[in-house]
């Protein structure tokens, strides 16, 4: 008989999470049950849905629990103020009833290479926040998705947190989910970007693309190629060029290496030429 | 062995002997003969099997038993005050918003979760109609009624018309 635990604060749940490494740690569950009925039942639940949640806004930046559900992503008007990428990510995510439940931890630790959340989280140049019994720790989200969904998660933590600084005046925040519809779709290719200008020029570009490689990835070349350049055409040209060295895409049932090469460097040249369209 | 739950459905209380793993969906239907509630996917995608869980709308069948221990569900069954149609049902009945009937549980719950928190009226009612109500599938009806019976609602809501 499946054991079930419900932690009664944040600090609980870490204790817990010690004592009981061989439970499944259940969050929103919309990645973990999916067809629950066909999976082997678990020796224990450690339900922690509810806890680490909440959005807090101050001079540094946000801080984003990991309990926190796409819908309250999607609805904060302080995100939309200032990171209005997330709270567009956060509606694409499946549809109400999985934003509802599901949550951006749960997002950051299946990281799947679709995970939805990812990209907008390396644009915004994320830290992750974890906690075990031996102690809290930060990881940069850049470092944090170390393969074909692998994460630098040790066995005996939690991810608490994502915090995002505020992005330097004048930046120019992206984000694109190229899909088969709207809703309920996994992604055949989206992109996210920050792109920092400064006198006329892209001073720093940060690139996340998602579903074009095993993992979530920075477009280095891209990068490279943005750093520098004032956004016109002929750069926008240029990145989606210096992708081809970044990415890796497959063909699979979603969609093929072609398209997904294609699309994700259209989506970087729109990047640029949108952020100098909005420099006016 | 296993400790019994206790879930407020419907506003009753209700006791089941369950293992916090079954998915709320079974422990609905089978435990609680509230066959209302139905299965399309089992996966999330379809909206079939949506319930309200402390009023939000969830698909139950990625909600485990113990997950909704101590909680309240709603389930379609209960949409209804008495004999007293929720808005919602009554236009999916008056405009036809339903044919084969299997998807009409989930998208009353769904529907009668965003109008009664005041989505879904104004000029892009049906926008957000649209996007709200996009975890539910129908294969019958090509959703244009479903959608006129949802607006009609929310403007009966809005002028306090239960
Ligand atoms: C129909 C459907 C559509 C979907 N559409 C999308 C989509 O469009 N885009 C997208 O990105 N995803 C989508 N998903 C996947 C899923 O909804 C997201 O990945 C969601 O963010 C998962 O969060 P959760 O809380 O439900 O995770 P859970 O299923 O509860 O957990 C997922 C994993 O994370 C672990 N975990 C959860 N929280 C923590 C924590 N705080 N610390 C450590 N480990 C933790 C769990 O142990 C588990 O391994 C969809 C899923 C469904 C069923
Ligand atoms: S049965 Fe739950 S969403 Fe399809
Ligand atoms: S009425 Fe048949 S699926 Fe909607």
């Amino acid at each position: 008989m499946t054991a079930y635990l419900r932690p009664t604060d944040d600090a609980h749940a870490i204790a817990l999470r010690a004592a009981h490494a061989d439970y499944l740690v259940l969050a929103g569950g919309t990645d973990l049950l999916v067809a629950a009925h066909h999976k082997p039942v678990p020796v224990g639940i450690l339900d922690i849905a509810g806890r680490f949640a909440g959005i807090t806004v101050d001079a540094a930046g946000a801080r984003i629990g990991a309990g926190t559900s796409w819908r309250a992503i999607a609805t904060s008007a302080e995100l939309a103020a200032t990171w209005p990428i997330l709270p567009a990510a956060a509606r694409e995510v499946g549809a109400l009833q999985i934003q509802t439940r599901g949550t951006i931890g749960g997002n950051l630790a299946t990281s799947s290479p679709v995970g939805d959340g990812l990209p907008v989280l390396l644009a915004l140049d994320a830290t992750i926040h974890l906690a075990s019994v031996r102690g809290a720790r930060t990881v940069p989200y850049h470092q944090f998705c170390t393969g074909y969904r692998t994460t630098a998660l040790g066995a005996d933590e939690l991810i608490t947190a994502v915090t995002v600084p505020r992005p330097a005046p004048g930046t120019y925040l992206g984000w694109r989910k190229v899909g088969t519809r709207a809703a309920q779709s996994i992604s055949k290719v989206m992109a996210a970007c920050a792109l920092e200008i400064v006198d006329g020029r892209i001073a720093t570009a940060r690139f996340g693309v998602g579903a074009v490689a095993a993992r979530p990835i920075r477009a280095a070349a891209a990068e490279a190629a943005a750093t520098g350049q004032p956004p016109t055409a002929a750069v926008a040209a240029a990145v989606a060029a210096a992708l081809r060295h970044d990415i890796t895409p497959i063909d699979d049932v979603r969609s093929t290496a072609a398209y997904r090469l294609e699309v994700a460097g259209n989506l970087l040249a729109r990047f640029v030429t949108n952020a100098g369209r909005t420099q006016g | 062995m296993t400790a019994p739950l206790t879930i407020t459905v419907n506003g009753q209380p209700r006791t089941v002997a369950a293992s916090p793993w079954r998915r709320l969906l079974d422990v609905l239907r089978e435990d609680l003969g509230l066959t209302g509630t139905k299965e399309g996917c089992g996966e999330g995608e379809c909206g079939a099997c949506t319930v309200l869980l402390d009023g939000a709308p969830v698909c139950s069948c990625l909600v485990v038993a113990g997950q909704a221990d101590g909680r309240a569900v709603t389930t379609v069954e209960g949409l209804a005050d008495g004999p007293l149609l929720h808005a919602v049902q009554r236009e999916l009945v008056a405009r036809g918003g339903a044919q084969c009937g299997i998807c009409t549980p989930g998208i009353a719950v769904c529907a009668a979760a965003v109008v009664d928190a005041g989505a879904c009226k104004g000029g892009d009612a049906r926008a957000q109609v649209r996007e709200l109500l996009a975890g539910n599938i129908c294969r019958c009806t090509g959703y244009q009624l479903i959608v006129d019976a949802i607006v009609a609602a929310a403007a009966d809501v809005e002028r306090g018309q239960p």
